[in-house]
């Protein structure tokens, strides 16, 4: 009980935190209709700048000016970058991108280096939050789950009642109108597409101290959300909501379990010699099999579901 | 006979001639190695841009089939040692082979879809085969990888491909073959579908063709090309790893392919010999490679969305000479891309004292 538990609300904030990735990817895709490659760069440079400003200004200073950092650069590579692409359509869009995360990468290890940075939770946040039965559940992670429902309820606020959330559903339905009642239809994707970055910045503020901040940190990251986006439905928040819960959860008690198929036929009394056909199979454990349980999630919901859990169209 | 039928006339031979006389030029060992390593780079190349190109999938896994049978071809390898050394010359169609089941185990789930869905499915493939592959260090060889030996066993005719002129020969033969074989698929009803299929697959499909079967047949042949290309990489190095297949080696076939330019059918070519000099040439001078790489791809996106094929072509097709305005903006160019790389190395010297 006490592990099932815990390792529920560990999957939870750490499915918070792709939903918190996923949702600026989504938002981007469902308003420029591109799958933006770098998103996952953007979410290191979050917490390369997090780790930079922390380090002169303090852990708060950052956690409101990394975000805004990278959705300046976000909005830059959309005006002058993506906004010349997309004549060229939707692949040129993917290929520019990908282009970009090579590149961020790259920039990243010139300025930083290789290693990892020592980039610290702040002492007001370190620390046990509660303790269930006898482990301690930290007090960063459940600020982390608390700033992503935040951040999410507020962007949907924002979305749904705002001036602005009216303006940005109408671009993406109606843009020639929006045009002709005067409102600069373009400067509204820049907007968007910033937003989206920001996101993905304030994720790696948080994740980068959570988990680990060094050049690796984009690509780990980078195809589950890209799965999360798929399985969830392409452009719905929702579904994206589901898939990044689901897919947390599932690593994480993935990871945490050390059974095998091979345990469990010995636990019903069947044992399987070594010489046997398919015997590396049954001997790997699940937290082995943990790192592609996403993408293996993605096949199976593409060859059952091809439009995704919540997606509207194929 | 015009001037043009002429020209295309003669492209297969000039192209055979080239492979034939270029290890007489460049005969040094090094330059043997990197022009072996072009041969299988361009058919890795070619053979991506029939999906890229010539039928409209972004596929971000290419490395998948090409390392999967690189895998296969060394343990054929290591089953045949001590047997005959011409038996080396059907590696490379059995890896095809293998490369072939594998396109058309994963094609099917790839090719469902089109576009971006398409694009994120075939990642999603490559990271599950690269994580899949350390799982099973028994065949795979883990971290480490698989040796073999590409010396079979006693000369065939003098030839036991131990020497790299050999081994480069193997390769420009098979290269040859494929660049044909691939050429003579651009033309065939498949290759035009295939474009239609990229074009506007909803007209492909009233006219009776299901896109989805066009796609699927059009990545199990190029899934077959690369694992010739895989096959060659593995007789090359005679070591295969997991790295082979990784999300990085797919990455790097996709931007030497566009580099290259993928509306033309040579671009490709181009593409493969630019990002071999540049990972093994310029490599050896700046830390800073992969990012000049980069940097060059997105400009390429950016302002030559036909790579350096397309540039080439335009060039071709200017009667007049260059005009002044256009040399002084070069000019510029080339100052700004001068003084970009300047203050890049100045980085880098800067992290190296670190």
């Amino acid at each position: 009980m006490e592990f099932t538990l815990i390792t529920l609300l560990n999957g939870l904030s750490y499915g918070l935190l792709l939903f918190l990735l996923s949702s600026g990817l989504t938002l981007i895709f469902s308003m420029l209709g591109v799958l933006n490659f770098a998103h996952a760069s953007f979410y290191m440079l979050g917490a390369y700048f997090a780790y930079a400003i922390s380090i002169q200004l303090g852990f708060w200073p950052a956690l409101l000016l990394a975000p805004l950092l990278v959705g300046l650069l976000g909005a830059l590579v959309e005006r002058f970058g993506l906004r010349h692409v997309r004549r060229h359509g939707q692949v040129a869009e993917l290929l520019f991108t990908f282009g970009l995360s090579y590149v961020i990468v790259e920039l990243v290890q010139l300025a930083w280096g290789k290693s990892a940075m020592p980039y610290a939770i702040p002492a007001q946040l370190d620390g046990p939050l509660f303790t269930l039965y006898s482990t301690a559940f930290p007090m960063y992670r459940g600020f982390m789950m608390l700033l992503a429902l935040l951040t999410l309820l507020t962007a949907s606020w924002l979305l749904k009642r705002s001036r602005i959330g009216l303006l940005i559903q109408a671009a993406l339905t109606h843009p020639q109108m929006l045009e002709a009642l005067g409102h600069n239809v373009p400067r509204i994707f820049t907007l968007v597409f910033a937003a989206g970055c920001a996101l993905a910045g304030l994720a790696g503020v948080v994740g980068g101290n959570a988990f680990v901040t060094e050049p690796g940190m984009a690509a780990g990251v980078g195809s589950i959300i890209f799965v999360v986006v798929v399985v969830g439905g392409l452009g719905s928040l929702a579904g994206a909501f589901i898939a990044s819960l689901l897919i947390g959860i599932l690593q994480t008690y993935a990871v945490a379990l050390d059974v095998s198929l091979l345990s469990g036929l010995a636990r019903w009394g069947i044992q399987v010699s070594p010489e046997a056909i398919g015997y590396p199979l049954l001997r790997l454990t699940l937290a082995q099999v943990a790192p592609v349980f996403p993408y293996l999630l993605l096949v199976l919901v593409m060859l059952l579901r091809p439009r995704g859990l919540l997606g509207r169209r194929d | 006979m015009t001037l043009s039928s002429l020209r295309s006339k003669s492209v297969w031979p000039g192209f055979a001639l080239i492979l034939i006389v270029a290890p007489l030029v460049f005969a040094q060992s090094a330059a043997l190695s990197i022009l072996s390593q072009c041969g299988c780079m361009m058919i890795l190349a070619l053979s991506f841009n029939m999906l890229l190109g010539q039928s409209g999938m972004l596929s971000f896994g290419h490395a998948v089939y090409a390392g999967l049978a690189a895998f296969v071809s060394v343990h054929v390898m290591n089953s045949l040692a001590g047997g005959s050394a011409a038996a080396l010359l059907l590696v490379p169609l059995v890896g095809g082979i293998a490369g072939m089941l594998a396109g058309a185990a994963f094609g099917f789930v790839t090719t469902r879809r089109s576009g971006t869905a398409l694009s994120m499915i075939s990642l999603a493939l490559v990271e599950l085969i690269a994580a899949g592959v350390l799982m099973f260090p028994g065949w795979f060889g883990g971290e480490s990888g698989v040796n073999t030996d590409r010396v079979l066993g006693a000369p065939f005719i003098g030839i036991d491909f131990a020497s790299q002129l050999q081994v480069y020969y193997l390769i420009a033969f098979w290269l040859f073959v494929c660049a044909a074989a691939m050429y003579a698929l651009t033309q065939t009803p498949l290759g035009r579908i295939a474009n239609a299929v990229r074009d506007n697959p909803e007209r492909a499909a009233f006219i009776g063709h299901d896109p989805r079967r066009v796609r699927y047949l059009m990545f199990m042949l190029s899934a077959f090309f690369a694992g010739i290309g895989g096959a060659l990489t593995a007789i090359n190095f005679e070591i295969v790893s997991a790295e082979n297949l990784s999300l990085l080696r797919s990455a790097q076939i996709l931007l030497f392919t566009f580099i290259g330019g993928i509306g033309y059918f040579f671009g490709p070519m181009i593409g493969a010999v630019v990002g071999v000099l540049f990972s093994s040439l310029l490599s050896t001078y700046t830390r800073g490679w992969q990012l000049y790489l980069g940097l060059l791809f997105v400009m390429i996106v950016l302002f030559a969305p036909g790579g350096i094929a397309g540039i080439w072509g335009r060039l071709a097709e200017r009667r007049r000479g260059i005009g002044m305005a256009s040399l002084i903006r070069l000019a510029g160019l080339l100052l700004l891309a001068g003084v970009a790389v300047f203050l890049i190395e100045m980085l880098y010297r800067r992290a190296a004292v670190q």
